[in-house]
């Protein structure tokens, strides 16, 4: 059976998370699909060619919980999704370590690979977080990317 | 009224967030701004130019226009960029 409510999971959290632990609570009788999006430290920066160290995330509590949660709810009301989990961490995180998961469970795949896709355009573009990137001369506060704004446009009804 | 600064904005106040007295004859973002900008010239750098800038009140995205009041939180703070 499908769950009656969706089942929505929400974490904003410095700690790491463990995809395979993140798939299972997706996964549930009559699923057919889970689609899972990884967010990972680059090691370098391509666009100021510079080396990145490390990176700190910081967000506004509260608002950054809303925020992703209207997005959920919008994805709900586009397709027939099952459960939705985001997880963004934040704090101090180094190259390869994982950023961000987003999780979507539907009963057909294409319903879950468009709302994963869906919910990381609006989280990259409305969801209240910063990135500084620090390497050994200095701190760079990660400036907005227009390719992001224009990826929301394959959503407009 | 309780604002809150976030990223580049932040460092350039020098405060994560602060508690001032609305005047009474404050009543949207914008005349905050203005406010903010004659009150200290630190500001000046952060409004100068208003379309790289995002508000909140409340928690909510809004707009220079907005009303508000003295129980309200605003935020300030540059295009988003987690994922």
């Amino acid at each position: 059976m499908t769950p009656k409510t969706p089942l929505i999971k929400i974490k904003i959290q410095k700690e790491n998370f463990d995809v395979s632990e993140e798939t299972k609570v997706l996964q549930q009788n009559n699923i057919g699909a889970v689609v899972n999006f990884v967010g990972v430290v680059r090691g370098y920066d391509e666009k100021n060619s510079q080396i990145i160290n490390s990176m700190t995330l910081e967000h506004y509590p509260g608002m950054t919980e809303s925020e992703i949660e209207k997005i959920i709810v919008d994805c709900y009301n586009r397709w027939e999704i099952s459960g939705v989990t985001v997880i963004h961490r934040i704090g101090n995180l180094k190259p390869a370590d994982q950023i961000v998961f987003v999780g979507v469970s539907s009963k057909h795949r294409q319903n879950a690979f468009d709302g994963c896709n869906f919910i990381m355009d609006w989280l990259k573009t409305n969801a209240p977080f910063w990135k500084v990137e620090e390497n050994n001369f200095k701190k760079n506060w990660v400036c907005f990317n227009d390719s992001d704004k224009k990826a929301l446009k394959k959503w407009k009804k | 009224m309780i604002i809150k600064y976030f990223s580049w904005i932040k460092e350039h106040v020098g405060k994560s967030e602060e508690e001032i007295i609305l005047p009474n004859h404050i009543n949207n973002v914008d005349q905050l701004i203005n406010y903010l900008n004659k009150l200290d010239k630190k500001y000046n750098i952060i409004f100068e130019k208003k379309e790289l800038i995002k508000i909140a009140v409340n928690k909510t995205y809004s707009s220079f226009d907005k009303n508000i009041n003295n129980s309200d939180e605003i935020a300030f703070f540059p295009p988003v960029t987690g994922g």
